[in-house]
């Protein structure tokens, strides 16, 4: 029996209203939430399915192969080797230490690399591929993979790395690669996004840095599927991107290694150009260093040593240096003096080995003077007083106008680092350079050469070479980019072809007459003569009380005070092939030290080869067998397997 | 009152019963069980981790329904003191030898199961409550005595639950008891009153904070903070709201597919297969799977609404209405969270999500709601 029947109604009708009231609002909110449904995945979806993507989309760049280097003759200068490497993925090995117990059973594992590869697992993520090795040879990877099965987590890999097979011989040409730093992407504007990835390189020095955009090529692109953790789950899309362009340097191997050979151990430069086309066929700084070394990243031994030498092994100095031309400006001199009508070749001046001007005594380096001096005998016998004498009239800015014209003063578009524009010193310059008048002792310096003028030895090839030819040579590094070569006829130069024989002719005494300063350095043979001038550049002022106690003959001085030798030329008379020039760094005479080198390395680049002993006069034949025996040894076998078709 | 009350011949007996079971809320329960099974395959990838034993405990959380459902009704009213006085002891002892997970201690290891009391204490809270009301003439419902023995009755829970600590959940147990409250009759004056009280108790929770009284942990007031500002931190603290909601939007109508959620799949999801399961639902099956989620669970409280209220009963009025809000307080704290319209306090979805107390007494809820409905006097047998 229900006896309460009229309570509970009542205590029935309070629940049922407050009831319905709770179960409305439930349903009410309901709605909300349904609503909120709608708004979150039908009016937003668009956004938030963009940053879903985002958020598990990951761009990753894939690296191309850079472009190679070969010289003119297809000889790799600069390549990219496969070195093999095996990775661990630690969560795909399941027992570490039994993986590694059948890993070194089949390659060499030394007991560092698997103590840094166990620690290094240790530390990263589980599904983070652990480099254990990187100094695989090919048949070791084959060996991997034949026992695939019993080694899971063991990835064998392929990574490229830029190697200089002829190492320290075109270093300063081609240059190094070494790792992104931050300075190289600060000086960016839009660094590609290749630059960003670990560990990846680029050109540093020479042709490397300077034609770093067009070796590169373009990085290919994936796109991959990332977890939260940044775990790849799976490759979405692949773009390859294409390999940078191959590129042929003017360079020919064969003499390049003669030249570095020849230079030895000399702080020196050499030039050589080919007289019609300008292509530089070696250009060589020594001493010199081995590139291979900062790919790998050099060690702080090895870059203190170079860096300390005081003979600048990192130095590029044929065409970041620049030096005092001494004699070998001559030319220019007298061109200017020709130009300008104010002497002919027949005109003499007198030599007591001195003159004075505005107070000041100018010296010919022939203390007793040359007595009546032409032209031909001023170059021949290289007559500092005939110059002294000639500059008063012509002045300095045609001198100047003249040394421009011959390719001087100027910074070449070479793709080397740090080309110099040496100085072309006139008013002007001095003015704003020094913020003082030009003297007319500027001037007398400046004729033979000294004071203020400064060119770089490759400045100085190219003058010698456009004295040769008549022509704006112009010189050339890059024959050809991926296999397009780009030709230039070289224009005539603006000086009259009549003064510029007068000068050929003066020139040619220089080594082939009796008492010319380089006659010691001739060749017999008509179609190698060489035809250059000396020069010998001071780097220090001689006093006047050291003139009377006598000067202090150069091997008397310390080094870095010394001379320097120089010595430009080209070859044969008739149909200029070749131009050289040589640096000796405080070598002394440029007659005596700079010259024997020209000769060798202007008959080597004629001969394309050793030259026949017969080229040389009669009583260096013996020294120059043995030298030529001795440099044989020095030079690296290129050998045919490296010759590909660039 | 006694069970010698209850005119004995209208209620169902024996193997009747079967047939006044509330047939279309299991099927509505099990539909959403089912709903989960899928949910869990797909972010475990296969049935392993989650999916396999998601199954076995609804399996045995729809036998333990069953026996509770042919439980006559009276019995429950008369142990839900010795039953909310054992869910009090087991959320002491969670305190002493509770494991710890996520910061918070909350389980006990029973060897077959790890039962979380703060479950045990959401059903017993409303069982107390509903047998007092059930005990209490209905004119000193309204006494101030009266009510103070309620609220004594939800504080020590709420206390001993918000110490472990879980906010959530002592929230969810604070509006229980405070609905059934209401729902027994209690003046609006004394809602009216803790409502102004609360008002002024949330400003002193904010006035607390870096001082030494600080009322919530520091974890608390960050979840308030990525709450009210989720952009402020996106990867930081607020990158489980972010990510939730990119999960959420990114489904769009029908969603990416089954298994093909890539928010869940790839992990930027945290507790994918408990809390944050119904981003995996509406990533996967977009507008359409959630909503009808939402209406399987409209559809459970209507029915457990429409069955509470026919009866005539007050213990079991008040205790089918009580869990009922229970239920709806579980799936709309859980939707809000993942939604962003509250904080994330760590509730899980009824019935979807991965849990093994939770599933339990979940149904063992329903349980008590069925055995309501099986034991209401009825005119004709």
């Amino acid at each position: 029996m229900w006896h309460k029947s009229n309570i509970v109604s009542y205590r029935h009708f309070r629940t049922g209203r407050r009831g319905l009231l709770i179960g409305g609002l439930q349903l009410g909110f309901c709605g909300l939430l349904a609503w909120r449904m709608h708004h979150l995945q039908i009016e937003k979806a668009e956004s938030f399915r963009l940053v879903a993507d985002e958020n598990r989309i990951n761009l990753r760049l894939v690296p191309n192969q850079r472009g190679e280097i070969y010289d003119r003759n297809g000889v790799k200068l600069a390549g990219n080797e496969a070195s093999y490497s095996v990775t661990m993925v630690a969560e795909d090995a399941g027992d570490i230490d039994v993986i590694f117990e059948r890993l070194s059973k089949l390659i060499n594992l030394s007991p560092e690399d698997i103590e840094r590869s166990k620690a290094e697992l240790e530390r990263s993520a589980k599904f983070l591929p652990v480099t254990i090795t990187d100094r695989l040879e090919r048949e070791d990877i084959e060996k991997i993979h034949a026992n695939a099965p019993m080694l899971p987590g063991i990835n064998p890999e392929i990574a490229f790395s830029r190697t200089y097979p002829l190492g320290e011989i075109f270093a300063h040409v081609v240059g190094y690669v070494g790792p992104v730093s931050s300075r190289d992407l600060e000086i960016r504007e839009d660094p590609d996004p290749l630059l960003k990835i670990p560990r990846f390189q680029i050109g540093k020095v020479g042709v490397e840095r300077e034609l770093e955009a067009t070796l590169r090529g373009k990085a290919g692109t994936k796109k991959v599927e990332v977890n939260a953790l940044g775990r790849v789950m799976r490759e979405l899309e692949r773009k390859e991107g294409s390999k940078g362009a191959n590129l042929k340097l003017t360079l020919d191997t064969n003499l390049q290694a003669y030249v570095r050979a020849r230079l030895g151990t000399e702080s020196a430069s050499a030039v050589v150009l080919d007289c019609k086309t300008g292509e530089i066929l070696a250009i060589c700084s020594s001493p010199t260093y081995d590139p291979n070394k900062f790919v790998r990243g050099i060690s702080f031994d090895d870059y203190g040593a170079l860096r300390d030498d005081n003979h600048r092994p990192l130095a590029s100095k044929t065409v970041q240096d620049a030096y005092p031309p001494g004699s070998t400006f001559k030319m220019v001199t007298i061109l200017a003096a020709l130009e300008a009508g104010i002497i002919n070749h027949r005109e003499k001046i007198r030599c007591n080995g001195h003159i004075e001007v505005s107070n000041r005594k100018f010296h010919c380096w022939k203390r007793d003077g040359h007595g009546n001096v032409d032209l031909v005998k001023s170059l021949r016998e290289s007559c500092d007083v005939y110059y002294y004498e000639l500059a008063q009239k012509v002045g300095i800015e045609k001198i100047a106008e003249v040394a421009r014209i011959l390719g001087l003063g100027q910074s070449f578009d070479i793709e080397m680092s740090a080309v110099t524009s040496g100085i072309v010193p006139d008013k002007i310059w001095k003015q704003k350079a020094r913020s003082r008048e030009w003297v007319v002792g500027d001037t007398v310096n400046s004729s033979i050469g000294q004071g203020y003028v400064l060119s770089s030895p490759l400045q100085l090839a190219v003058m010698i070479a456009r004295i040769a030819t008549g022509n704006e040579i112009l010189p050339k590094l890059i024959k050809s980019v991926n296999g397009v070569e780009k030709e230039k006829i070289p224009d005539q130069i603006n000086l009259n072809e009549n003064n510029l024989n007068l000068i050929r002719k003066a020139l040619f005494e220089v080594t082939n007459h009796k008492r010319g300063t380089a006659y010691h350095s001739r060749v017999l043979d008509k179609k190698s003569q060489i035809i250059g001038k000396s020069g010998t550049s001071q780097v220090r002022n001689i006093s006047a009380v050291e003139r009377t106690q006598g000067v202090l003959d150069n091997k008397d001085l310390p080094w870095g005070q010394r001379d320097h030798a120089l010595f430009v030329n080209y070859a044969p008379y008739d149909d200029p092939k070749i131009a050289v020039s040589i640096v000796v760094e405080h070598g002394g005479s440029g007659s005596t030290v700079a010259a024997p080198i020209a000769r060798d390395i202007t008959l080597q680049a004629i001969y394309q080869g050793t030259p026949p002993i017969t080229a040389y006069p009669v009583e260096d034949r013996a020294r120059i067998y043995d030298q030529q025996r001795d440099l044989k040894k020095l030079m690296p076998k290129t050998t045919k397997s490296s010759k590909v078709q660039a | 009152m006694s069970y010698l009350e209850y005119r004995v011949k209208t209620v169902p007996s024996g193997w009747k019963k079967v047939i006044f079971i509330n047939w279309g809320l299991i099927a509505l329960i099990i539909g959403a069980a089912c709903s989960g099974f899928a949910m869990l395959y797909s972010v475990g990838g296969s049935w392993e981790p989650w999916a396999l034993a998601h199954i076995q405990r609804f399996s045995v959380g729809l036998f333990v329904m069953f026996i509770i459902a042919m439980t006559p009704i009276w019995i429950w009213r008369n142990i839900s003191v010795p039953i909310y006085i054992v869910a009090l002891l087991l959320l002491l002892l969670v305190e002493f030898l509770g494991n710890t997970g996520m910061g918070a201690q909350r389980w006990i290891n029973l060897g077959f199961i790890n039962l979380q009391p703060s479950e045990v204490a959401k059903v017993a809270l409303v069982m107390l409550m509903a047998a007092y009301y059930d005990w209490l003439p209905t004119d000193k419902v309204s006494k101030p005595l009266w009510v103070l023995v309620p609220i004594i009755f939800i504080s020590v829970p709420v206390l001993l639950v918000l110490q472990q600590p879980d906010l959530g959940t002592s929230i969810l147990l604070l509006l229980s008891g405070v609905t059934l409250m209401f729902l027994a009759g209690v003046h609006w004056i004394y809602f009216g009153t803790v409502i102004a009280l609360t008002g002024g108790f949330v400003v002193a929770l904010f006035k607390s904070r870096g001082t030494d009284w600080q009322l919530l942990q520091d974890y608390q007031f960050l979840r308030i903070d990525t709450f009210l500002d989720p952009d402020k931190d996106p990867l930081g603290a607020g990158y489980h709201i972010t990510q939730s909601k990119i999960a959420l939007g990114s489904g769009g109508w029908t969603g990416r597919g089954f298994m093909e959620g890539t928010q869940s799949r790839l992990n930027f999801l945290p507790e994918k297969h408990t809390d944050f399961i119904f981003t995996t639902i509406a990533e996967e099956f977009g507008f359409i799977g959630t909503i009808s989620i939402l209406a399987i669970y409209v559809g459970i409280i209507i029915f457990c609404l429409h069955s509470a209220l026919r009866h005539k009963e007050r213990f079991a009025s008040l205790l089918s209405l009580g869990l009922t809000v229970t239920f709806f307080l579980f799936f709309a704290v859980n939707m809000s969270m993942v939604m962003g319209l509250a904080p994330v306090v760590g509730v899980p979805l009824p019935l979807i999500s991965y849990g093994g107390s939770a599933m339990l007494v979940l149904m063992g809820a329903f349980g008590l709601i069925q055995s309501a409905h099986v034991h209401r006097p009825r005119g004709n047998i």
